[in-house]
């Protein structure tokens, strides 16, 4: 058994910065290259993508990383593990052949973790009795069931580590919750037992820490921001984990960024609800127990976590088409900025109003005064405002009353209020809102299948 | 005596559905005690009038001086209906800040 391993957390988000996974494994020595890249939404965007062309719907930036990081990864036999795979987990590991073959590498394997997407499934699920219920309102799927874009469980560590048991160097994902990327291979390494709930929490709070990349390493640090050293550079966050449970929290020297008690305890509360079920596919991990120490040198030890044991349930994440969106900015210069903003929001308004335009939400937001803290916002001295910039927004289920809306946004600027400017780059479009869909499926339903993918 | 919150606590925030997660961390123990005593679900409910529509929930985390809340019903819908500006609740965390604690 290895005395150490070190997992390297390479992005926090589809969208996240290129440079960090190509980083983690070049700046240092580590064992494993973990990246998230599915928020709720993503799921959906990716099936778009699918249906427009069926080789597509997985992260397409993994291939292009592939290509830069497979040899080096090869020759330091780092592994990787993404569930980047999306909803074309197949097509992501095939598209990674591909890169290796022009690599001229072989003797390597890439597994695919498959059985997270049900949504061809959703009818028969439904007929065994399964009622995918809305849990957070109680409401019924059958009234969406036609809009659904995408429909998956999110799966645990245990596919990932039967993919490591298999040989794999590569691991390709679709709906896998962010934590078990992490606790997979300190499942795989230190054969932990998988009703070993107090290590299965330390690998899942592990997760937690690295899930959102560089905000566990001074990113998005709001005690001394200022203080992060050589934020442009910055390094990702690496868990360092021992057998008996004990990780420490670091980051590669050479990188900047900064791994503190701080910067690691803003992260352990992000996005959390009750800490003492923090649940997921492997465990209910209890936030409470988490201790940390900081041991300076930008490493925080995590120890003394303690949970309980899994749920019988998946959680299933489904989105679905509810309607357009549209959304348009102006900006108004001093003097009397916020003034001006005001009534050009009430002309647009009336004029709406006038076309009886059918909208479920409209809302304006003054950028510059109140977007972020809305009623505590500061009242300011409209002489002492340079400029405001008004966005408004409708979302509704007529098309044809969001398209109008984009319309009229331009007009304002020769018949409204004056000293604006700002409207650049066309009329706003409509844009399909994709809603989310939260439900619980009982996990024995769930067959999950590794394939081995070689060259 | 009024403590500013933004003087013993930092935090971070973010979306949970419609409802915001707002952890509030103190940077010593005895940053921690107050905050525990003061922060109130109350006094959190009303300094987010108008923001927060829903019930707010407190939690305590005292290995890392913490205090984390939910505030439901607060991000117009939630990520990708809401039309909000903020629609993923980023900035909840320093609006929290804003708070002055009434400290005996």
């Amino acid at each position: 058994m290895k005395e150490k391993i070190r997992i390297a957390s390479g992005q926090g988000f589809w969208g996240d910065l290129i440079d960090a996974p190509y980083n983690q494994v070049m700046e240092g020595d580590i064992d494993y290259l973990v990246m998230d890249y599915l928020a709720e939404v993503t799921m959906s965007i990716l099936q778009k993508q699918k249906n427009k062309n069926s080789e597509f719907g997985y992260a397409r930036d993994i291939p292009a990383l592939m290509k830069r990081i497979l040899p080096t990864c090869k020759e330091k036999g780092i592994k990787v593990i993404t569930n980047g795979g999306g909803v074309n987990p197949i097509g992501c590991a095939k598209a990674i052949i591909d890169v290796a073959k022009d690599l001229n590498i072989t003797g390597l394997k890439v597994a695919v973790v498959v059985g997270d997407d049900i949504k061809e499934r959703l009818d028969d699920l439904i007929s065994i009795g399964e009622e995918l219920n809305n849990m957070e309102t109680g409401e019924s799927i059958i009234p969406v069931k036609e809009n659904l874009l995408s429909a998956n469980v999110y799966l645990g560590a245990f596919p990932i580590v039967e993919a490591l048991q298999k040989g794999a160097d590569i691991v390709i994902t679709g709906r896998t919750t962010d934590t078990g990327l992490t606790l997979a291979p300190m499942v795989y390494e230190f054969g932990w037992a998988s009703d070993n709930y107090d290590l299965m929490s330390t690998g899942t709070v592990a997760g937690h820490i690295l899930e959102c990349g560089g905000q566990a390493s001074g990113g998005n640090f709001l005690g001394d921001w200022q203080s992060v050293p050589d934020m442009a550079n910055i390094g990702f966050p690496i868990a360092e984990a021992y057998p008996n449970g004990d990780v420490i929290i670091t980051k590669h020297e050479s990188l900047g960024g900064l791994v503190s008690f701080e910067t690691v305890a803003e992260q352990l509360v992000y996005e959390i609800g009750d800490p003492k079920k923090y649940i997921t596919p492997d465990c209910i991990a209890d936030f409470t127990s988490i201790k940390l120490e900081d041991l300076g040198n930008n490493r925080v030890k995590v120890y003394g976590v303690t949970g309980e044991k899994e749920t019988d349930t998946y959680k299933v994440s489904c989105s679905y088409a509810d309607g357009y969106s549209a959304s348009a900015t102006l900006t108004y210069s001093w003097p009397q900025a916020i003034t001006k903003a005001k009534a050009a929001d009430q002309i647009l308004r009336k004029r709406m109003e006038k076309l009886n335009l059918q909208f479920d939400e409209f809302n304006t937001e003054y950028l510059g005064y109140n977007s972020c803290h809305g009623p505590l916002s500061k009242e300011l001295d409209e002489d002492d405002i340079n400029e405001i910039v008004l966005k408004v927004s409708v979302r509704g289920s007529d098309l044809k009353s969001v398209n109008r809306f984009g319309k009229e946004i331009a007009p304002l600027i020769l018949t409204g209020p004056p000293g604006v400017t700002g409207f650049a780059g066309g009329r706003p479009k409509p844009s399909e809102v994709v809603a989310y869909w939260p439900a619980l499926l009982k996990k024995d339903v769930i067959k999950t299948e590794v394939k081995i993918l070689e060259i | 005596m009024k403590v500013k919150l933004i003087d013993i606590a930092h935090g971070r925030s973010g979306d949970k559905g419609d409802a915001g997660n707002v952890g509030v961390l103190a940077y010593d123990d005895k940053g921690y005690e107050i905050i525990k005593k003061y922060l109130t679900e109350e006094k959190v409910k009303e300094h987010f009038k108008g923001i927060c529509l829903g019930k707010v929930e407190r939690f305590e985390l005292p290995n890392i001086r913490a205090l984390n809340f939910l505030l439901h019903n607060t991000l117009g819908g939630g990520g990708t209906v809401s039309l909000k500006h903020d629609a993923q609740g980023k900035t909840l965390a320093t609006a929290m800040l804003r708070m002055e604690l009434d400290v005996e």
